[in-house]
């Protein structure tokens, strides 16, 4: 197996720095979209210009450059050991040249390990699959949206929602109220439904991968995505909860098995910094992709 | 590729037209004359400050008796917060051959975190402004009006933006407690905030809240 230490880096270096296209069009729309002279555009003109400034530059987009989440596709005869140390050998490298923020805390201790490396710390996912590339996906989720996270266990004396595609309606509006502009709004929101506690979350979270305007597969899933982002929209949270218009660039759902006796809605809030970069290496040509509808 | 405009040239002038030039020291007229929705440019002397350095402050200025180890560092923030501002921000460092430090991206961090600390430290030190994101609550709404003191907001992950406003890292204090934690003294020039919370207890965080739970229940009752 090849060594692919440097084109990680240049991965790393590409989320951190280069923000995808397609929010980016998202945040020119808002700032269109937004009254003049209003402080929510004028949030959303700091925003662009910064994004114009980082990618010229090469500097992280944001400072909390989050928790590295890797996903790997790799063909038959792959070795999860190697590139587990790769990935690992390419954090640190990445972390000395300020394209993340050592960023791994100790949890009780508070100790930063200075490099990037903890417990489950990169999160590494890997996945076998029937092709002869290697694909890795790179999501970098900051701090401040994964604090407004939210999962609901449905129905439960607190939150009364029934186990229907209404009740998740219900329990994904209450996450995006109860976010305010503390994701750093206009967020994407990714929503696992089923699943357990653990499963139904990553599947959130895989969401964030969608380009912004793909469509679900699935009829009912893809009408209510887009019923939450108009409704989601019309609270008026707006940019940074300055209040406005855009609060949420998208949702994108996914539903999983679930037990008989469990309901979970699992929301990852994405903020608009949305850093994430696929790189599919096969042969010797490596290319380094953002999610395209 | 995205291009100057129409975003770009235009706002960054017009946010110069609009926007209140403050400068470190700030006195308290100078405070009470803001309100919520005002645009700021700030420049002078200030301190980021977050989790570890209120826990800090709290435990060891404000709450204990200062050990004689940490004097130096007492006698540094009593001069340097009054009249000055603590920025809630986890930067991104690099350290330059020179020896020196700069802020390579440096946007705000969640500032709610430090609602239970906050008042009480505006109160001790003498601050006028608190930069972060996300707003505070009461607590600090309160400790703001009775000390005259505002909430500053700045914009969420505008890193390098706001790292091109800091013109130099002065000095950096209790950097054991990793490069986000610490306390960087820095030198800050037209660094863009907005007024979120003033001095006469406005709140555009709560306003915002209100507003929205409003049209949430309207939503789940339809």
């Amino acid at each position: 197996m090849q060594d692919i230490t440097e084109h990680l880096v240049e991965l790393i270096k590409s989320a951190s720095t280069d923000l995808p296209p397609d929010i980016e069009q998202a945040l020119k729309e808002a700032h269109q979209a937004e009254d003049d002279g209003s402080v929510a555009q004028g949030a959303l003109q700091t925003i662009l210009e910064n994004v114009q400034m980082s990618r010229e530059t090469g500097r992280p987009i944001c400072q909390d450059t989050g928790t590295p989440i890797f996903y790997v596709w790799y063909p038959e005869g792959g070795s999860q050991r190697k590139m587990r140390e790769q990935i690992q050998a390419a954090v640190r490298t990445a972390t000395e040249r300020t394209y993340l923020r050592p960023n791994a805390v100790e949890a009780l201790s508070g100790k930063n390990s200075g490099d990037n490396m903890g417990v489950d710390f990169p999160t590494i996912h890997f996945e076998e699959w029937d092709q002869d590339a290697l694909k890795i996906g790179l999501m970098l989720k900051g701090g401040g949206c994964e604090n407004v996270g939210a999962q609901y266990s449905i129905p439960s004396p607190e939150f009364p929602a029934s186990r229907d595609i209404q009740g998740v309606r219900k329990a994904v509006l209450d996450a995006a109220f109860k976010a305010q502009g503390l994701g750093c709004a206009p967020g994407i929101l990714g929503v696992g439904i089923g699943g357990d506690r653990a499963t139904s979350m990553i599947k959130a979270k895989e969401q964030l991968f969608r380009p912004l305007g793909d469509s679900n597969p699935d009829p009912e899933l893809d009408a209510m995505e887009k019923q939450l982002h108009r409704e989601i929209n019309t609270l008026g949270v707006g940019p940074m909860g300055f209040g406005g218009k855009t609060t949420v660039f998208c949702v994108k759902m996914a539903q999983l098995h679930r037990l008989p006796a469990s309901f979970f809605v699992s929301i990852a809030y994405m903020c608009w910094a949305d850093r994430r970069k696929t790189m599919t290496i096969k042969n010797d040509a490596v290319a380094i992709d953002a999610p395209q509808a | 590729m995205f291009s100057r405009d129409p975003a770009g040239e235009r706002s960054t002038e017009d946010t110069n037209d609009m926007a209140t030039k403050l400068t470190v020291p700030i006195s308290e007229e100078q405070i009470r004359a803001l309100k919520v929705g005002d645009q700021v440019l700030l420049s002078g002397i200030i301190y980021t400050g977050r989790d570890a350095a209120h826990k800090y402050m709290i435990e060891n200025f404000i709450k204990g008796d200062c050990p004689d180890s940490e004097k130096a560092l007492y006698e540094e923030l009593k001069q340097g917060l009054a009249g000055s501002v603590i920025y809630h921000c986890g930067p991104v460092v690099r350290k330059r051959d020179d020896g020196k430090y700069e802020f390579v991206a440096a946007g705000p961090t969640t500032s709610i975190r430090e609602e239970p600390y906050q008042a009480d430290v505006i109160e001790h030190f003498g601050l006028r402004a608190v930069i972060g994101k996300g707003g505070m609550r009461d607590k600090t709404l309160t400790g703001c009006k009775e000390h005259g003191a505002v909430y500053l907001h700045a914009i969420g992950g505008a890193a390098t933006l706001i790292a091109d406003t800091c013109e130099e890292v002065v000095d950096v204090f209790k950097l054991d407690f990793g490069v986000p934690e610490a306390f960087w003294k820095i030198r800050v020039k037209d660094f863009p905030c907005v007024v979120t919370m003033d001095s006469h207890g406005e709140s555009l965080h709560a306003k915002v809240q209100a507003e929205s739970e409003g049209k949430l229940k309207k939503l789940l009752a339809g």
